[in-house]
């Protein structure tokens, strides 16, 4: 239910619905058919248009009223950017993908396993079902896993708005706690995540303190070897310990050591002095760097191994297993294979199918 | 007598409705009424200077603002004292609005009411209140210190003072071979039932009467309280509790200050008013439990045994005492557990702060003194290098010294009297059950591995059933349907099918012919409600002496009938039929039709039922003396004092030994309320009690500030387990009957959650060798206590 007030010719009014229990502030609710006549109402709202995806995040801020917007432009009925595209370089998410969808993806998951690797982690089945991968990088919540996997990975949003499209690397994307560089006007139309190289691993991992919530601190990792298996080169990005996902090179530290004896001390040392955690009601702010260190310790090795080709890209400690194979679009992850698309093709039954564009 | 129902696992009867989603809670009552939004404080302490409505008048929708200055003058007395004792010097209760003072974050200061709730927060949004802030109480330390006044007349924020003693403690540890003395710090909680309060009240202009449906464990008080408030006929007012989404004790308060504003603005304004409180609020002005900071000397001998055992404790009550002493004196009394103890006193201050005020949740003061008295048996083996066990085998009350009477005074005030059990039976099978002897083995096993993990148990006894009195309702319908009703109300306990079950075995008839009603002063007008695990032992027993009245009935009129003694007879597949010779029988809805001696023919059985009528004796009335129309009875079952259930818990831990995280391995149940109703009922009920008591040790607490702002008022920041963090349990029972009531049964409702804390913090103590004093604990808290003294795998208790 929503309670809007009425403007403009997508807006609708709250009466309709004729159910109560939630109460957000007044706000006016545009709901665009098309990506164009999203841009437009977005472009005429300016600073007063917030736009709204799976709600996940959003609409307890407004039933608490701790937000405030003065219009809502819903993405729920358009019938465009819900694709996800895997080509030879990247994986590319659009904005109404859900996290659910994107973890299931078994293309994704050969092409970028960090994706499932870290989604594993978010929330609740439920939560994954409505909230958009998008939607969480832009509303950059410290905590959250996806920012930290696009900075990792050094991947990239696009952004539309009636003056045209930009895009905008993830160092500069996330500016902080809550705040991204999305600017009045604008739609994330996508989020894009290059894929590792040959010989790269990596892995996430996390601690909560309940199954699904917002970690404590989180770390994922990404490792490459050389020839021989010896790191290359090696990055983390943190979450939970600090503004916004903080990355951190380790190749300096780790560079030249092989797989499977690494010497982890220096890299948990240079992150846990390159990380700022704060403390809170959950855990103090020395548990958090001491946990941050562990983290990357396990996950280190978990990468590695992963890099060898000696274990699985899903294993690890993550609380989900890996999703089902029914979408699997057959061939289509290889490396080198013609791009591929696929978009949803239906919701009955709360459920969904995939087919290849 | 066919299938006997009672101690049967059958299905619970609500469950398909409920889970069909027909359940019918107060939020789905009164669509077209008007609702209700509190302004609340957002000070911990503050004077009210000036409240500025001006704003709110624009808003579209407002119908009504009122403030404590707007109500009448039986509105403006503070609320009751619900349990007043000769100890409670300095109680104090709030008013329904704050007169002038708010005392903590979330107290009421205004009332508006609107056509829908989103117009209604707007205009609160749109009041301005200018507040003198003053300085906090928070913690009960502090209140004792009494540096700030929460209530400017009591100036040491003690509300009781009150000592308990049997034998000569302070003499017997000081001739003691040994000694301890240690602190021990329980944090707050609270029930948070996944239904919020609500209430919804429809008033009748015609005949000048009250419907009032509210989220409550009590509706009969409820109806009382707003009878008194609203000075309205008790006849006139009606309280109903209709599906309730969770009570675990938050519901028992009443009245909250929305049950008397909602009727009042209810009859004020001719039309229906709801209130129903959303989640923040819950936190905030929903009453709160557990905070305590005990102080524990025991002195006891070589084998364990406690010669002599003093506590103080500090119990925070918060803002105001409207329960009175009841959670402190359950701690008090409560705390002996299965021990015999000889030497014992006990004293605790019932301290102000300004917080949220503390009345029962689930357990009531019992899992702050299982805590204390359990972590001090866990002390005694340590110190003396025995088995854990072993110590607590010396101190239990045997078998053969029950009915065993201490000489304190319970919660319902009356002796503190166990009157049934087996702890050295318990403890056996609990050891079985958790495999306790072999666990060194697996503790060896899981070292090797680099695994840390330890083993706990705690034990407690807990008073249930408690007085005065409960009644039921039994009436045989011509139809053929029993209709049973009692007066407390149910919150998800089962008691639709434990109470039919009860029935259909007096009776002889089928389960699914009893049909039972609770909660509803329009079916039953006196009862107490539904708390200290009373519903089964109370209500139970007292529909189970209707439902015998009933059957008595039923026989007289079928002997009379059938012309046979009644001797002869037995009630079986719902008639009354002559033993050994079952084709002579009579239909009880026959005999339904025939007491009541106005017969019209409007079905088949009043045409049987003719058949079988006597010839009316010409001198005598047709209902005698001592009989009244219709087959039903009313009966009472009042009890000289509480029954006393007990049980056993025992869990395995791991501790990550990087991370500290803290995984519940294995949890083991050893639980005796006497005779089962219904297995499944109370395998549930101590399911549920063992998921909250998983909270209360390992996520759940009340984050206040130093200024009494509570951080955590959300379920995003307020740490309820999820199904993932709750353990498997595994349950075994012992059965040893209460000699105290027909049914032999004891309560159940709260003992899942009891020992948990006491259980989980004697096997994390195990497990990493540091003392557990403090609870709930997480990761970050374990981490810090070994960063403070590093240990490894195996350097566990012995």
């Amino acid at each position: 239910m929503c309670r809007a007030v009425g403007s403009g010719t997508t807006a609708e009014s709250a009466s309709d619905t004729g159910d109560d229990g939630v109460k957000p502030p007044p706000f006016a609710y545009h709901a665009p058919r098309t990506e164009e006549e999203a841009l437009a109402t977005l472009g005429a709202l300016g600073e007063d248009g917030k736009v709204l995806a799976g709600g996940q995040s959003l609409i307890p801020l407004l039933n608490m009223r701790l937000a405030a917007p003065p219009a809502l432009v819903d993405l729920a009925r358009l019938e465009t950017l819900d694709r996800i595209a895997v080509t030879d370089t990247h994986v590319r998410v659009e904005a109404r993908v859900t996290h659910e969808r994107l973890r299931r993806d078994e293309r994704v998951a050969a092409a970028v396993p960090l994706l499932r690797q870290a989604l594993d982690w978010v929330a609740h089945p439920v939560i994954r079902n409505r909230g958009t991968s998008v939607g969480s990088i832009a509303h950059a919540d410290p905590a959250a896993e996806l920012p930290a996997v696009l900075a990792l990975l050094g991947g990239w949003m696009q952004l539309r708005s009636v003056e045209g499209e930009r895009t905008v690397e993830a160092g500069d994307y996330l500016l902080g706690p809550l705040e991204s560089d999305t600017r009045p006007g604008e739609l994330v139309v996508a989020a894009t995540f290059p894929r590792p190289g040959v010989r790269t691993g990596t892995a996430f991992e996390e601690l909560a303190r309940r199954h699904g919530d917002y970690a404590m601190a989180g770390v994922g990792v990404r490792v490459t070897l050389d020839a021989d298996h010896h790191v290359g080169d090696a990055s983390a990005a943190f979450i939970g310990v600090g503004g916004t996902a903080i990355q951190v090179e380790l190749t300096e530290v780790l560079r030249g050591q092989p797989y499977d004896a690494l010497d982890k001390a220096e890299a948990i040392g240079l992150a846990r002095a390159s990380i700022d955690p704060t403390a809170d009601i959950h855990a103090t702010a020395g548990y958090r760097r001491h946990l941050a260190g562990v983290l990357l310790g396990r996950a280190l090795e978990t990468a590695v191994r992963h890099a060898a080709g000696q274990a699985p890209p899903d294993s690890g400690s993550a609380p989900e297993g890996p999703g089902p194979t029914e979408s699997a679009a057959p061939g289509s992850a290889a490396p080198g294979s013609a791009a591929t698309e696929s978009a949803p093709t239906g919701h009955a039954s709360g459920g969904y199918r995939e087919e290849t564009a | 007598m066919t299938t006997r129902m009672v101690g049967a696992p059958v299905a619970r009867s609500e469950d398909p409705r409920l889970l069909r989603g027909e359940g019918r809670f107060l939020d789905d009552l009164g669509h077209d009424a008007y609702q209700v939004a509190i302004l609340r404080s957002p000070h911990a302490h503050a004077r009210i200077l000036d409240i500025d409505v001006t704003d709110a008048l624009e808003v579209d929708g407002l119908i009504a603002i009122h403030t404590f200055e707007d109500l009448p003058p039986r509105l403006q007395q503070p609320m009751p004292l619900l349990i007043p004792h000769p100890a409670l010097t300095a109680g104090r209760t709030q008013y329904v609005l704050a007169d002038g003072e708010v005392n903590h974050v979330g107290e009421a200061i205004l009332m508006v009411v609107a056509t829908d709730r989103y117009a209604a927060e707007d205009a609160v949004e749109r009041i301005t209140v200018d507040y003198e802030v003053l300085p906090a109480v928070v913690g009960p330390e502090n209140a004792l210190a009494a540096a700030q006044f929460v209530h400017e007349e009591i100036p040491d924020n003690v509300a009781a003072h009150l000592q308990q003693t049997i034998g000569d403690a302070p003499r017997a540890i000081a001739a003691a071979p040994h000694t301890l003395e240690f602190r021990l710090d329980i944090e707050r909680s609270a029930s948070t039932p996944m239904e919020t309060r609500g209430t919804y009240a429809r008033w009748d202009a015609d005949d000048r009467r009250l419907r009032l449906y509210t989220s409550t464990q009590a509706p009969t008080s409820v109806r009382a309280a707003v009878a008194s408030f609203l000075e309205l006929p008790l006849a006139q007012v009606e309280c109903i509790a209709p599906d309730i989404g969770g009570g675990f004790g938050v519901k028992i308060m009443h009245p909250w200050p929305e049950e008397i504003l909602v009727p009042w603005v209810a009859r004020e304004l001719g039309h229906d008013i709801k209130f129903v409180e959303d989640r923040r609020e819950h936190f905030i002005s929903s009453n709160h439990e557990r905070a305590q900071v005990q102080w524990i000397t025991v002195g006891f001998d070589d084998a364990g045994r406690v010669l002599g055992l003093d506590v103080r404790f500090i119990h925070d009550h918060g803002a105001y005492i409207p329960y009175g002493l009841i959670v402190p004196i359950i701690t008090s009394t409560q705390l002996i557990g299965p021990y015999k103890l000889e030497n014992y006193r006990v004293t605790f201050d019932s301290v102000y702060t300004n917080t949220v005020p503390v009345t029962p949740y689930r357990g009531a003061g019992r899992p702050q003194g299982c805590f204390a008295m359990e972590r001090t048996i866990d002390r005694i083996a340590r110190h003396l290098g025995l088995d854990r066990t072993q110590v607590r085998g010396v101190n239990f009350l045997q078998p053969e010294e029950l009915p065993y009477d201490f000489g304190l005074t319970f919660q319902d005030g009356r002796p503190y009297c166990y009157d049934s059990g087996d702890f050295p039976a318990s403890l056996a099978m609990l050891k079985t059950l958790i495999d306790w002897d072999g666990f060194e083995q697996r503790r060896a096993a899981a070292a090797a591995q680099g695994r840390i993990i330890g083993i706990g148990m705690a034990a407690y006894v807990e008073g249930t059933g408690v007085g005065p009195y409960e009644g039921g309702h039994v009436l045989v319908e011509p139809g053929g349907k029993v209709q049973v009703a009692t007066g407390l109300s149910t919150q998800g306990q089962g008691h639709q099918t434990a109470f039919a079950q009860i029935v259909a075995d007096q009776l002889g008839v089928a389960f699914e012919d009893v049909e039972v009603v609770t909660g509803d002063t329009r079916r039953f007008q006196y009862a107490v409600g539904t708390f200290a695990s009373r519903a089964a032992v109370m209500s139970g027993n007292a529909i189970h002496l209707a439902a015998v009245k009933v059957r008595e009935k039923a026989l007289k009129l079928a002997s009379d009938a059938l012309e046979v003694d009644v001797e002869d007879l037995e009630l079986a597949e719902g008639r009354v039929r002559v033993v050994g010779s079952p084709d002579t029988s009579i239909d009880l809805k026959v005999l339904a039709t025939l007491s009541n001696p106005l017969r019209y023919a409007f079905d088949d059985s009043a045409r049987i039922a003719t058949q079988f009528a006597t010839p009316a004796d010409p001198d005598a009335p047709p209902v005698g003396d001592d009989e009244a129309p219709g087959l039903e009875a009313t009966d009472y079952y009042s009890p000289v004092r509480s029954t006393f259930a007990n049980g056993m818990h025992a869990v395995e831990v791991e501790i990550d030994p990087e991370t500290s995280d803290i995984r519940i391995l294995d949890y083991a149940v050893v639980h005796d309320c006497g005779n089962l109703l219904n297995p499944t009922i109370v395998k549930g009920q101590v399911l549920g009690g063992v998921a909250q008591g998983v909270g209360g040790a390992l996520y759940e607490r009340m984050a206040y500030d130093d200024h009494g702002q509570l951080q955590n008022a959300s379920f995003m920041d307020f740490l309820i387990p999820y199904a993932t963090e709750v353990p498997a349990v595994r349950i075994d029972h012992l059965e040893t009957p209460s000699p105290l009531n027909p049914l032999g049964i004891k309560g159940a409702g709260e003992a899942g959650v009891i020992p948990t804390s006491a259980a989980i913090a004697a096997a994390i103590e195990d497990a990493t060798g540091i003392v557990i004093d403090a609870m709930p604990i997480s990761p970050s808290q374990l981490h810090e206590r070994r960063l403070a003294r590093p240990v490894t795998a195996g350097e566990g208790t012995p």
